[in-house]
């Protein structure tokens, strides 16, 4: 551990290995960062912007950003946090998201971020984009509704050749995560799992499989998201 | 110290926030003798006989009758307070917002499954009736709403501790449980 | 069709990082790209359609249905709009019979709306098969749509007049003007091309050539402003299999042209600065990518890289240095401003989605292919050659200390002579409205959208890094202009339609911000309102390209700057308004039932 280095996060010193990214090196520090689109393991994509900090006076996001020596980074600052909620509360206005009517309520990492930030409205107004439901393939269900558009199934759902059976569509506001319908056909029950596993949001359920796990004893029901990392 | 005094209605909703309301057991013995109501489903008074502190306000507005009473009620209410999901965000009502009225009511009254004896297919359209809007609206995007209280139904406690706050002038205790959106 | 498809493909070495060549060519040969392109791609590159979709539905060029023999693209920008966009859109309509947005019954003619075309100098102006027509009228479109019903060709359609300079060339054969109005070093006529390269080099050391660049103290000339040669010094300095170098003329900020006057009027000139970039950071291969916008520069272009070559100014062993190989090809875009931002450049110049990577890394250690790479902008490599040419301390003695040598300016707008001038950095926007013939000016919009909205009282600022920065785009509006129904508004939509979608800030924020200038504009404003554009707005600065970060500084540099004509739509004495319209939310259910809404009863 001899090329570990000295940061600091919001003024308490922390140490990691150098080109740790900041998310991570906070989080063996026991802070925690928010994040949506990231995973563990993955290449980052740095697409919900939750996790920008300050560093330098620059907006930076941890996820996508390695740790330096000597780095002063900005993470719970008033500023910070209504950044945060102002891009949670945007990405809620800019899908559908009933919450009640949600097989992943509970579980939903964009709930229970609103939560994390005790968002009682959106500032914004509702959208109500018109979105479809796919439900053409034999084990999934893609609701349009409900994605956040964080291309963590297009990251990391792949066949055995290295295709993701999901891809992006459009651009803009009227970008969509669209699974591919040859590949749909051949997917098997793993995969479909670890679809709707790795979908932050509800928008990929696996078919058949609704409210096995009862509301109130669910991830986010007691204990807020990041409370293995630190206390809030 | 008098009592506060409380209107209460239920917009396009389901009741529920109401019954979450009487969820809260024993204090609601404590909550008479802080408030009077004034017009409520709870009491059955129709109309206002006074200015009131607070208006609770459950359920989006899907029609102009919605509109009407929800205009009524921040006319007549120093303080709105938004109670569930479908005051806040319209609710499961607003998942036909991005259908066609006209879709919606030909399932509604004509194609539908589970439609049966409307021969002449007719779709009510008396004078009496409320108009449809457009989509179900959130009640803040017609009138200002001062305070949100989300959930469906938001629990009791929420209700209670929120209520408490309002009416005693006192800092509200937010446990983390108490916030949910289902 | 199956055959062509097929070859297509092939042509591009069935290499799936040439699929935006593959999806252009299918596209201009077949007219569109339908399911039997995707699946033979998908089949041929090993990819899943919706993969195949992923990079096919981000380009606005490229459509999965025919969009007509002649595929009609009207530009759409603010410059368009004030010289008589609507009456032209108009006029089309009623002589083609149909609606922007779709085509003729018979396939003939498709009519669509384009951003940003480069021709602001000119307006309105469309393109029309790869063909660019400007200065249109009511009568000329008569004749256009007569013209293409007689079932003449494109070519014969463009014969009238050329423009000036260039323009007539028999490759371009172009009826765009190059209206340059004032010449400095680059746009100079006293070069002789190919003579840095052929005597200069020889004589120096890439580490001498990226010191004389450094000691110029250039900065890139797109807008961003990046030190030129210590971009090139730290892209010498990465380890890669090899190192490209990429010129940036995907110039998509509404307002810019000077890149297409540069690529038309001195191509030598920015191939020979490509050259000379290759030659300091060892460069194996320059790519022009360049707008598809200006496809008709494409053979002109071509033939202007076939004369170098002969020349042996590219190729191997150039100008005699032993090793010194370097070619340059052209790489074209579909559509997407975006792409104009360095890393989404490098993403599709590989075949895939135009979205910015998040840096670090950053291009000069892993760009095209993963390989060290540099990207400046066409007005960098042709400014190069003059700096290389005289030295970087001749250099210095044009402009101001910060901002360095001349910069070429695309002015468009409320003037009596729109087009190109070059003029050393330092000068004053009112010197400026005084040179091109702009009286009752109201406001100026310097660096595009992305840049400022200054009125009168700040025309004395001057033009540079440190106070107006701008990439060559200057739009001047006279006093009769609705600043933010015509301007801003314009400006927010077009940001809307080019955001990429990849960051939640910039893909959702602009429609917020769009949508409340719209409720301003509309009547229903109150006194918040503005505080929470100004709020909201910041919010845009986390995202990951400069495309996002300033999505909204139409909004925030007018808000600033114009506040009053932001007052004045408030409501007075009105305190809250969220614009809700029961009469206009009822309609629709008492349109379907058959009644009339009458509100009397509440």
């Amino acid at each position: 551990m001899d090329n570990q280095i000295i940061f600091t996060i919001d003024g308490k010193e922390c140490r990691a290995a150098a080109g740790t990214y900041i998310v991570e090196a906070a989080r063996q520090n026991g802070v925690f960062i928010p994040t949506l689109c990231n995973m563990p393991g993955i290449t980052p994509k740095g697409a919900c912007r939750i996790c920008t900090v300050r560093i330098n006076g620059r907006l930076m996001t941890s996820c996508t950003t390695p740790v330096i020596a000597g780095m002063e980074i900005e993470n719970n600052s008033p500023e910070i946090r209504e950044l945060r909620k102002s891009i949670i509360e945007l990405l809620f206005v800019s899908g559908n998201h009933f919450c009640p009517a949600c097989e992943k309520s509970g579980d939903c990492e964009l709930q229970a971020l609103a939560y994390l930030f005790q968002m009682m409205v959106p500032r914004f107004p509702y959208q109500f984009p018109v979105k479809e439901i796919d439900a053409s393939a034999p084990l999934i269900v893609k609701d349009q509704n409900r994605c956040i558009l964080c291309k963590r199934c297009i990251r990391t759902i792949k066949d055995e050749q290295g295709r993701s059976y999901f891809a992006f569509e459009s651009r803009g506001n009227k970008l969509e995560v669209v699974l591919d319908k040859e590949m749909a056909k051949t997917m098997i029950a793993e995969t479909a799992e670890l679809a709707m596993k790795n979908c932050p949001v509800g928008s990929i359920l696996v078919k058949e499989k609704g409210f096995y796990q009862p509301i109130g004893t669910r991830k986010f029901d007691q204990q807020p998201i990041g409370s293995e990392i630190s206390t809030h | 110290m008098s009592k506060q005094i409380i209107a209460t209605t239920s917009l396009a909703g389901c009741f529920g926030c109401h019954m979450s309301l009487l969820d809260i057991d024993e204090r609601i013995l404590q909550l008479i003798e802080l408030v009077e109501f004034n017009k409520s489903p709870v009491n059955d008074i129709k109309t206002f006989t006074k200015q009131v502190d607070i208006g609770i306000i459950e359920g989006g507005c899907c029609n102009s009758e919605n509109v009407a009473v929800l205009k009524d009620f921040r006319k007549h209410c120093n303080l709105l307070v938004s109670v569930g999901e479908c005051a806040i965000m319209g609710g499961l009502p607003a998942m036909r917002n991005g259908i066609p009225i006209g879709e919606c009511l030909h399932e509604a009254y004509i194609g539908g499954i589970t439609v049966q004896q409307n021969h002449e297919h007719i779709i009510p359209n008396d004078e009496e009736l409320p108009m449809l809007l457009d989509k179900v609206y959130p009640c803040h995007e017609i009138v200002k709403i001062d305070y949100f209280l989300p959930g469906c139904p938001p629990r009791a406690d929420l209700i209670w501790n929120a209520l408490y706050a309002l009416i005693t002038n006192t800092p509200m205790d937010i446990p983390y449980e108490v916030i949910k959106f289902d | 069709m199956e055959q062509n498809i097929t070859q297509i493909i092939r042509r591009y070495g069935n290499d799936k990082a040439r699929l935006l060549d593959m999806l252009i060519d299918l596209q201009e040969e077949l007219g569109f790209i339908g399911t039997q392109a995707v699946e033979l791609l998908a089949d041929t590159l090993h990819m899943s359609h919706a993969d195949i979709n992923q990079t096919l539905s981000f380009y606005h060029f490229f459509s999965t249905e025919p969009r007509g023999k002649f595929t009609i693209y009207l530009n759409d920008s603010v410059v368009a709009h004030m010289f008589g966009r609507e009456t032209i859109r108009k006029a089309l309509e009623k002589e083609v019979g149909v609606s922007f947005g779709q085509v003729t019954a018979d396939g003939l003619i498709g009519l669509f709306s384009t951003a940003c075309i480069g021709m602001s100098d000119q307006e309105p102006a469309a393109i029309i098969n790869n063909k660019v027509f400007t200065k249109l009228t009511p009568y000329r479109v008569k004749e256009l749509v007569r013209h293409i019903r007689d079932g003449r060709p494109i070519e014969e359609l463009a014969t009238e007049s050329y423009g000036d300079g260039k323009n007539p060339h028999p490759l371009l054969q172009s009826l765009v003007s190059s209206n340059i109005r004032r010449k400095g070093m680059v746009l100079s006529d006293e070069y002789d091309y190919g003579s840095v390269l052929s005597t200069k080099l020889p004589k120096m050391t890439p580490e001498k050539l990226i010191a004389e660049v450094k000691h110029s103290h250039i900065r890139g000339r797109g807008g961003a402003g990046f030190p030129t040669g210590f971009k090139w010094e730290f892209c010498r300095r990465a380890k890669g299999e090899k190192h490209y170098v990429i010129c940036n003329a995907d110039e998509g900020e509404p307002g810019t042209f000077k890149d297409r006057i540069i690529l038309t009027e001195k191509p030598e000139l920015v191939f020979e600065g490509m050259a000379i970039a290759g030659y300091a950071i060892g460069g194996d291969e320059g790519i022009l990518y360049l707008r598809y916008e200006y496809r008709y520069m494409r053979e002109y272009l071509e033939d202007v890289l076939q004369k170098m070559r002969k020349r042996h100014l590219l190729g191997k062993n150039i100008a005699g240095i032993e090793g010194f190989d370097f070619d340059i090809r052209i790489q074209f875009g579909a559509g997407a401003y975006v792409c104009g931002e360095e890393s989404a450049l490098i993403e599709s110049m590989e075949g895939k989605r135009g979205e910015p990577r998040d840096k670090p890394p950053f291009p000069v250690e892993r760009g095209y292919l993963n390989q060290p790479t540099i990207v400046n902008n066409v007005e960098t490599f042709a400014t190069i050659v003059r700096i290389v040419e005289n030295g970087g301390e001749w250099f210095t003695q044009f402009g101001t200390e910060d901002s360095t040598g001349t910069k070429i300016l695309s002015i468009s707008g409320d003037c009596l002579f729109p087009g190109i001038y070059e003029v050393n950095w330092g000068f004053t926007i009112a010197d400026m409205l005084d040179m091109v013939g702009a009286y009752e000016v109201q406001a100026v919009q310097v660096g595009g959208p992305s840049g400022t909205l200054i009125g009168p009282d700040e025309f004395y600022r001057t033009l540079g890094y440190s106070d107006l920065s701008t990439g060559g785009s200057i739009i001047i509006f006279g006093r009769q202009r609705n600043l933010l129904k015509d301007v801003v508004l314009n400006f927010m939509n077009f940001f809307i339609d080019e955001s990429c979608g990849s960051c939640s800030t910039c893909r959702i924020m602009p429609l917020m911000m769009r949508d409340k200038l719209v409720k301003l504009l509309d009547g229903n404003g109150v006194a918040q309102d503005l505080d929470e554009l100004q709020q909201w707005g910041t919010v845009l600065l986390a995202s990951r390209c400069g495309l996002g970060q300033t999505a909204g500084n139409p909004v925030i540099s007018s808000l600033k700057n114009f506040r009053y004509l932001y007052e004045e739509l408030l409501q007075k004495d009105v305190e809250f308004d969220q614009g809700f319209d029961l009469q206009a939310a009822v309609q629709e259910s008492c349109d379907y039932v058959g009644r009339v809404p009458v509100f009397s009863h509440h």
